[in-house]
């Protein structure tokens, strides 16, 4: 895509969004916190959902048992990181960093393979008959879940922040908590790797190329089949990444955060057109920020405002804010 | 006469004939037939179930939309009994305002959902109503004032419903006539009536287009239906008749809390039913639910021994616990979306269909 054809509606909404807000919050530092905190909560919301939007624009799999891979990746971080109680204990930054990033990559790992058994066993069946989809993808989420519980129980487990991203650096009057600034970053990386891989690598082209016609991709010699598991097991360890992001946000894991997540990440990728990072992305910013503002404005409507938000951009554009094309 | 009643729809096999019957006089005779204020529970649990069951399978099974917002309507139903009786008092007419009220509200409701989402494809819908059925608990939990909150709300009945109403002094055939077997009997009959209506519905030319519409949108578009038209008329009618459910199930338990009738688990529970029993056939809904929910107490009580007997293993142990018994069912699923797909009344009407006779 050209600079020229850039659809530049829906990347407006973001700031105006911010902007809309600020005279209702009030005090501006106030507002600097939130919309901080909106972004870093979108970025990882983000992280998650952009596997779930390459899963079902490229393979039209929707994978409705999504939230257990990030549960996963959650709950191996507790125990990647509670092992390293030393490392994460430091107030150095650069030793925390040593704790947190072998506890990303194990859960993207774990969540990873995972992602590989499950598109085996429970996708790989099913495909092209979304009805079955949805229940057996379902059922596997029923069964990650409990599955969880027995490995490492059903109660809540406390995951807290190395002690060199706890606290806040202050700007003016406002505070901006150090994880959350993470939390944009990692964001910002995964979606210039992916945006990267997809538009300017062989790989992408590939990808890009079986969405298009799959036949035509195969007789070419390659081996589609073979590319869109690569895609699943890359989205499901997303999922881990996103899920080890979350609990450093909640400072807590349970069991159910997978099913409680998905719903957020749905609304992500419906708002962003089914299938486009792109728009996964204006998604989970949008919501992350409407979160915030509405839990500091009317807390009792954080999350109705999420849907409205939904209601309002499919009543504006039905496939949602970048429509993937053919679909 | 028979065939009138059924709606045509003929249980189509001698076992599965022979397995309604044991259901419908089962659950008839329940409080003769199963003593004890547990296994009446469970029965009128049944009942509650088959109609909220068989209501979602008219849209699943035979119109093949995927909804999630189902348990939002059965909540509403029972909300609607629970603040009619606690604001109004324990009076008939307070049982009819509450009725009428939510069936108004899941009539508008469904209405919303419907045309406002079932243009898009399936799976918009699916998420959509996953979203609002989550908003929609949220917003139940919080409306403390109207609803209880989390607490819930515990209401009385009138007179001839309440347990404490017993008109006569003898026991009749060894169990007592009270207001709870008046209404055990008053679920049945309504139960029954509302099963046969469903019957009714999916066997008329409405029915049949559904059908089509589930078979083949495109075509059935072509041939001149209105898709969008019928498939929110079937979400309507399917979600009202999910409202009925949910007054059954006030009725009974004089109770109701977000957990009670909203939880996502109930949604789980009647997808679970609505795969085993068979999709696309209102017989399927009262054999899964009364399957599932006799396995439910059962499959728990044995994983307990079977738990206690692996104590040994911890891990088998874990696998093992009652609390588990999510994920064996879980299992259970999975593999009957993989071999099972047309479930226990497909099967059956498949056995009978193979050998011409």
């Amino acid at each position: 895509m050209s600079a020229r054809d850039l659809d530049w509606k829906p990347l407006a909404l973001v700031p105006l969004l911010a902007l809309a807000t600020l005279p209702l919050v009030g005090s501006p530092s106030t507002w600097l916190t939130l919309t901080v905190a909106g972004l870093a909560m979108g970025m990882i919301i983000f992280i998650i959902a952009s596997g779930l939007t390459l899963v079902f624009g490229l393979m039209d799999v929707l994978n409705f048992g999504h939230g257990v891979f990030i549960a996963l990746g959650a709950f191996v971080a507790t125990s990647v990181l509670g092992s390293m109680g030393d490392w994460t204990g430091s107030s150095e930054l650069w030793r925390n960093l040593v704790a947190v990033l072998p506890a990303m990559l194990v859960a993207m790992l774990v969540a990873g393979a995972v992602g590989l058994a499950f598109e085996r066993f429970i996708v790989r069946p099913v495909y092209g008959q979304h009805l079955k989809q949805i229940l057996i993808t379902m059922g596997g989420m029923i069964i990650g879940e409990e599955l969880i519980k027995v490995i490492w129980g059903p109660q809540q487990i406390p995951l807290p922040l190395p002690e060199g991203m706890k606290g806040a650096w202050l700007l003016g009057d406002a505070a901006v908590e150090k994880y959350r600034v993470v939390a944009v970053l990692v964001g910002l990386a995964v979606f210039a790797l992916l945006a990267w891989t997809l538009a300017r690598t062989k790989v992408g082209l590939l990808i890009r190329a079986g969405v298009q016609d799959r036949e035509m991709v195969e007789s070419l010699g390659y081996r589609i089949r073979r590319l869109f598991i690569g895609v699943f097991v890359a989205g499901s360890a997303l999922a881990g990444l996103g899920g080890v992001m979350w609990g450093l946000y909640q400072q807590s894991v349970v069991p159910q955060m997978g099913a409680q997540v998905n719903i957020l990440i749905f609304i992500v990728i419906i708002i962003g057109g089914l299938g486009s990072t792109g728009g996964a992305l204006i998604g989970a910013l949008l919501v992350g920020l409407m979160a915030n503002y509405t839990g500091f404005l009317v807390p009792k409507a954080a999350l109705f405002s999420n849907i409205a938000l939904m209601v309002a951009v499919l009543l504006w554009r039905p496939q949602g804010v970048y429509p993937v094309a053919n679909r | 006469m028979m065939n009138r009643i059924l709606s045509g729809d003929r249980p189509g096999s001698r076992v599965l004939a022979v397995l309604l019957l044991a259901i419908f006089f089962g659950l008839a005779l329940a409080p003769f037939l199963f003593p004890g204020i547990k296994a009446l529970n469970v029965a009128a649990k049944v009942l509650v179930f088959v109609v909220l069951v068989a209501s979602f399978d008219l849209l699943l099974g035979y119109t093949g939309i995927v909804s999630f917002a189902h348990t939002m309507f059965f909540g509403i139903g029972a909300y609607g009994i629970a603040i009619a009786t606690t604001r109004l008092g324990p009076t008939w007419g307070a049982l009819a305002v509450g009725t009428l009220g939510a069936l108004l509200l899941s009539l508008l409701l469904s209405l919303a959902v419907g045309l406002f989402s079932l243009r898009v494809r399936a799976i918009f819908f699916a998420m959509i109503t996953l979203a609002v059925a989550a908003a929609f608990q949220t917003l139940a939990s919080q409306l403390s004032d109207f609803t209880g909150g989390e607490d819930g709300l515990t209401f009385r009945m009138p007179a001839l419903l309440s347990p404490s109403f017993e008109p006569f002094e003898d026991d009749f055939l060894g169990v007592t006539v009270d207001g709870r077997l008046i209404s055990y009997y008053l679920l049945f009959a309504a139960a029954t009536l509302l099963v046969l209506a469903l019957l009714r519905i999916v066997n008329s030319p409405f029915g049949r287009v559904l059908q089509a519409i589930r078979e083949n949108e495109f075509r059935a578009e072509a041939i001149g239906y209105r898709v969008v038209v019928y498939r929110t008329l079937s979400s309507v009618i399917s979600a009202l008749f999910a409202t009925l459910a949910g007054c059954m199930l006030a009725v009974w338990l004089r109770y109701n809390g977000p957990d009670t009738s909203l939880s996502f688990e109930i949604m789980m529970d009647v997808l679970l039913i609505v795969v085993i029993g068979g999709m696309g056939t209102i017989y399927g809904a009262a054999i899964g639910a009364v399957l599932f929910l006799v396995a439910q107490s059962y499959l728990q009580d044995l994983l307990r021994i079977g738990s206690e007997a692996t104590s040994g293993l911890p891990w088998l142990a874990a696998l093992l616990s009652p609390d588990r018994w999510l994920l064996w069912l879980g299992l259970l699923f999975v593999l009957s979306v993989y071999y099972f797909p047309t479930g226990v009344v497909g099967r059956l009407r498949a056995a009978r269909a193979r050998p011409p006779a």
